[in-house]
């Protein structure tokens, strides 16, 4: 532990650390641009210079100096001070002052390190550089006279997004930032560079001119576009949510969303259900709540009454529902709607167990029909941290996609997972830390579950200390649902066998509907799509902005978000329609409010009312594990997802996601006419 | 002034053949073998008693840049020499000239010194436009090769050691020597961060020494003749002979080998024909390559040409590249054209340097027709405070050098200019 002294301040900084870090200790700001915790450090932009004795007699970088016993650093000298306006001065010459009209007013680094680290003006009197417009994208707006070269979008672009699509051209003061070749950045992690652009270069183009930090209310949510859970902060002014940020969750997300989670939120203000509907003569027609409930009670459902959950659906909703049901008599509760019919009868074996944070200390890894980038970007990154930090050998069965590192492709052949090659049979052996990865696509040929457990066993992948088991689910209501019952034991297959007179869809689009011929389908969601269309009834519900509730991700953590805006016109909570429902249907569900079935349902089921990772108790013996067949038939693993952008209800209903899908997956020109 | 038979590069005119057999007549690789028999470390000693200090600007001792070379190199962590031909420095010519004529004394040192260092091979850096020298050095090493002189049991030592030529594109950044291990691995050419220094981790992250090509290339003369003949030229500090190049107005320029420490006016004297228009019309020296503040007529004159001399006077050796501007020389157009190759070389990667030479330069334009104020002058001065030791290289040192020493020393003739532009009336406001 070295010791240093900054500004007087005596203190021990652990090994490794630098001497910006050390005057971060010691409670001491440091202006930087170009330094970012989770980017390599490129020590470029010069704002962090402090003055270290012993060492030559100029200021020093303190983002890339290793702190040592004995130095002595000041943060505040005359030599420091003049340093930091020296740089200063010199990005904002070629800065144009344009910051009124500029969307990173009011969060912007370099007007905040200008005001408190600047001259008060300038001595530069030639004529200020102009640079052109580069192309990233339908998501990054690029206004790249603005750019003060510090690289962090470049720097992300390599490290964590795995694609070379940004870098510099040209060098000195000609130096510029570019997409190269004016091509869209192919990743779907591209926005995280607006955030990390320190200045306005790089803007979000979606959220462009439309509105200023400070009008904005933040609240802080859980992102429900894929069961990763990233921690997020919505940004909204009145009733309508204009972007979603990433907030920092080192155990989850770190500090970065994907496109799709910062991004489907214009969907939000787009075809939402806002008044209940009544299927009448074949045709869906406006009515009133009491009137929708009246077209329920009137189907006489008695006991044959089934739940089927959505992708978004949280852990209040299905609850609550599931009340109402069990109220009413029934117990046919499904929240895999596109068919899957694992066993759950212990969780433990359907959960992301290594954790996501815990996933980067991988040292060899297989993936079994999984498209990681898609089902969940971020434990992709994780992957790839393993693979270049730690140097994580992968192997694949599955389609051949590009995950942003190497993976050895074994063959897209569900049977591989019973007899693995031996090269890959022998790492995974070898290894101190094996992973196994899980698709939901795996989970859908049968056998391969179990073929999965008894790899895991034969491999030593639960250990003490690791357990290296994961299936990677891709709905965000997955792990709540299972854990609230919504499962049976041959998936929906079973809902529709017992032909229940009446099915409530939770925001459920991607069901079969036409296997529920004869059921009265009630469609309780927010969004015109796929659900609503096949539906009878329809009870407008709210979208994951408009609500507090509880969800739980693929690792099995329990995340609680909350309410930024109201729901649109008529619509309602969904607590609050099933609740209601219960009172027309003449039964009781046990609650008044939201904190009465919130409290209901951690009665019922206690893990949720602890946030954190639940401990679904991974048994001591493989024995104890459910008895599963393991034997796969030779075919190809399916992909849950046809497309990355245009998975829920939510997403297809936004401008932006369709034209990333338009763009990015389906290959449509969108390059902007050059000026 | 230096006899014949004390200099290292004997065909520094190239007046005989530069091949392999010419240069064993010239006495090199004259039992290279038993040169390398003396053992690594006492290489290393014996070039740190000749006191030979780095020839590429820096003056850093050569002997004790190889001594930070691991002594046992990993089986997967090889070390490296990249010795630096990417002679860019405005001013300089004189490993051109080692390079067309004398290239075996350069490969020569190659070997020793990456015995020395215990290196596996040595990369040979050489600047994008020397295209004939170019061809030369390839030849020159595919010929050692065929002799046997490299590659496995190089030259008979029972070492293997291998030399590679690269090219590089014309940057004159990429003769820093962590922009030009970048450009070796393909990279742009970028400075690094130092530290890590390149001795710990350089050349794909191996331990990796940069030296120059005249540094490298007297190792193989210092090694036979001895560390203390080497160290008998020169004074304390600043040992041994060096090759002078003098450009400008003199009258006959040339490069030449000659003792550290000698005089420039017997340098000019002796080698160059005087200055043109007589002694009278020197009006100022660039001592050591365009990166080095320039001096005046009467302090250079009988100033000694080695590092501290001309640290002394505010400047410094660099590469001994004097350019001589007489009295028909527009001073501030010659620093202000310097600027402007600053600012076209610099690479653009940290701030004081990408802004602030393109920001000298267009001040230096205006300085040179007057279209200046006063105060500028001061700003001006300001500004290159600012960039000097404020950036990631020692391009940012070498930009802002020429004009602290043009405000120094012509400060007079700046404000003529001005004056007589009109400059004095104050802006309407």
């Amino acid at each position: 532990m070295p010791k240093v002294t900054v500004d007087g301040i005596e203190l021990d900084v652990p090994q490794g650390a630098t001497v910006l870090q050390a005057c971060e200790m010691a409670g001491k700001e440091i202006p930087r641009f170009c330094y970012h915790e989770r980017l390599s450090i490129a020590g470029n932009c010069r704002m962090c210079l402090v003055e270290v004795s012993p060492g030559p007699p100029k200021p020093q970088a303190s983002c890339a100096l290793p702190a040592s016993d004995g130095q002595i650093i000041r943060t505040d000298s005359p030599m420091v001070k003049k340093a930091r306006e020296g740089v200063m001065e010199f990005l904002l010459i070629n800065h144009p002052l344009d910051c009124p009209i500029c969307d990173q007013g009011g969060e912007c680094d370099l007007q905040d390190q200008a005001v408190a680290y600047g001259r008060g003006g300038s001595r530069f009197h030639e004529n200020k550089r102009a640079v052109t417009e580069k192309y990233m994208g339908p998501i990054v707006k690029t206004i790249m006279t603005r750019c003060i070269q510090c690289t962090r979008c470049v720097r992300f672009a390599e490290e964590v997004a795995g694609v070379e699509d940004i870098g510099a051209l040209y060098r000195g003061e000609n130096m510029q930032i570019t997409s190269y070749l004016e091509r869209a950045v192919a990743s779907e992690l591209s926005g995280n560079v607006v955030d990390l652009c320190p200045v306005g270069a790089l803007t979000s183009k979606p959220y462009a001119f439309e509105a200023r930090p400070w009008e904005l209310t933040k609240t802080l949510g859980i992102d429900m576009s894929d069961a990763v859970g990233t921690n997020v902060r919505i940004d909204s002014r009145g009733r309508q949510v204009l972007r979603v940020l990433p907030r920092v969750n080192d155990d989850v997300n770190e500090e970065w969303a994907s496109d799709k989670t910062r991004h489907h939120v214009d969907g939000l203000i787009r075809r939402r259900l806002d008044r209940p509907y009544v299927r009448k003569d074949g045709q869906l027609v406006e009515a009133s709540w009491a009137e929708a409930f009246e077209a329920i009670r009137a189907a006489n459902a008695g006991a044959s009454v089934a739940a089927i959950a959505g992708d978004m659906a949280d852990c209040e909703t299905m609850f609550a529902a599931k009340a109402l049901v069990t109220a009413l008599g029934g117990h046919l509760f499904e929240g895999r709607q596109t068919g899957l019919a694992y066993d759950v009868t212990s969780l433990s074996a359907v959960n992301f167990n290594t954790t996501i944070a815990e996933a980067e200390n991988a040292d060899v890894v297989l993936l079994v029909g999984t498209n990681l980038r898609w089902e969940a970007p971020l434990i992709n990154t994780r992957v790839r941290k393993a693979v270049y930090k730690k140097g994580a050998k992968v192997f694949g069965i599955g389609p051949e996609i590009d995950l942003t590192y190497k993976v050895e492709w074994l063959g897209n052949d569900a049977s591989l997972v019973a007899k693995l090659p031996k090269a890959a049979l022998d790492a995974l052996k070898g290894a101190e830390r094996p992973m196994l990865i899980f698709g939901g696509g795996a989970l859908s040929v049968p056998g391969v579950h179990g073929a999965g457990l008894a790899l895991a066993r034969s491999v030593n992948a639960v250990r003490d200390d690791w357990n290296g088991f994961n299936v990677v689910h891709f709905s965000a209501a997955r792990m709540g649902a299972l854990m609230l019952g919504y499962s049976q034991p041959g998936g929906i297959n079973d809902v529709i066998a017992a032909k229940p007179k009446l099915a409530f869809f939770l925001g459920a689009d991607d069901v079969d509907f036409a296997a529920f011929d004869g059921t009265l389908k009630v469609y309780v969601g927010h969004h015109g799509d796929k659900g609503a269309h096949a539906a009878d009834v329809i009870l407008p519900a709210a979208a994951w902005t408009e609500k507090d509730f509880t969800t739980v991700n693929t690792e099995g953590r329990v995340q609680r978000s909350d309410k930024a805006v109201f729901a649109p016109g008529d619509a309602r909570e969904d607590w609050s329609i099933f609740r209601a429902l219960a009172d027309a249907l003449g039964v009781s569900v046990g609650f008044d409010s939201f904190d009465e079935c919130r409290a209901a349902m951690i009665a019922a089921v206690p893990e949720l009312g602890i946030e954190g990772l639940v401990d679904y108790g991974w048994p001591k013996d493989f024995n104890d594990l459910p008895k599963l067949p393991a034997r796969p038939e030779a075919r190809k693993i399916p992909s849950p997802i046809k497309d990355f952008y245009l998975t829920n209800a939510i997403c297809r209903a936004s401008p932006t996601m369709q034209r990333c899908s338009d763009e990015l997956l389906h290959g449509v020109d969108f390059a902007e006419a050059a000026e | 002034m230096l006899a014949d038979k004390d200099r290292i590069f004997t065909n520094l005119y190239g007046f005989q053949p530069w091949n392999l057999k010419a240069a064993q007549a010239r006495g090199d690789w004259d039992k290279t073998k038993d040169l390398m028999k003396r053992g690594q470390d006492a290489i290393i000693e014996e070039v740190k008693a000749s006191g030979l200090r780095g020839r590429g600007g820096a003056g850093f001792p050569t002997g004790l840049k190889w001594s930070f070379m691991p002594k046992e190199p990993r089986e997967d962590r090889p070390s490296f020499l990249v010795i630096n031909a990417d002679e860019s420095e405005p001013g300089s010519c004189k490993d051109r000239e080692i390079i067309r004529h004398d290239p075996h004394k350069l490969i020569e040192g190659a070997l020793i010194a990456g015995y020395a260092m215990r290196a596996r091979a040595a990369y040979i850096y050489i600047r994008g436009e020397f295209i004939r020298e170019a061809e030369t050095l390839f030849a020159a090493v595919q010929e050692a090769y065929d002799a046997g002189l490299l590659g496995k049991n190089a030259a008979e030592s029972g070492y293997d050691f291998d030399v590679f030529v690269h090219r590089g594109a014309g940057a004159y950044i990429c003769g820093e020597e962590t922009a030009m291990i970048e450009s070796l691995e393909g990279k742009k050419g970028q400075p690094r961060l130092k530290p890590p220094f390149p001795a710990g981790a350089g050349l794909y992250g191996c331990p990796t020494t940069v030296n120059n090509v005249e540094s490298i290339a007297v190792v193989p003369t210092i090694l036979r003749r001895g560390a203390a003949w080497f160290a008998s030229f020169g004074r304390e500090n600043n040992k041994g002979t060096k090759l002078f190049q003098i450009s400008g107005h003199v009258e006959r320029p040339c490069v030449v080998e000659e003792e550290m420490g000698i005089s420039f006016r017997e340098l000019i004297e002796k080698h160059c024909g005087g200055i043109r228009g007589g002694w009278d019309n020197l009006l100022a020296v660039i001592p050591g390559g365009s990166s080095v503040p320039l001096v005046p007529a009467a302090e250079i004159m009988d100033a000694p040409m080695d590092f501290d001399g001309l640290k002394a006077l505010g400047s410094g050796l660099g590469t001994a590249a004097a350019i001589v501007m007489d009295k028909s020389t527009d001073v501030v157009q010659a620093i202000s054209r310097i600027s402007y190759f600053y600012k076209h070389e610099s690479c653009g990667q940290c701030t004081p340097c990408r802004e602030g030479t393109g920001w000298m330069w267009r001040v230096m334009e205006r300085l040179r027709t007057g279209d200046a104020t006063i105060d500028e002058i001061d700003t001006l001065f300001d500004v290159t405070k600012q960039v000097e030791g404020h950036t990631i290289c020692a391009l940012g040192d070498a930009a802002a050098w020429p004009i602290q020493g043009l405000i120094r020393h012509f400060r007079p003739e700046l404000e003529r200019r001005i004056r007589e532009n009109g400059g004095m009336m104050e802006a309407a406001e």
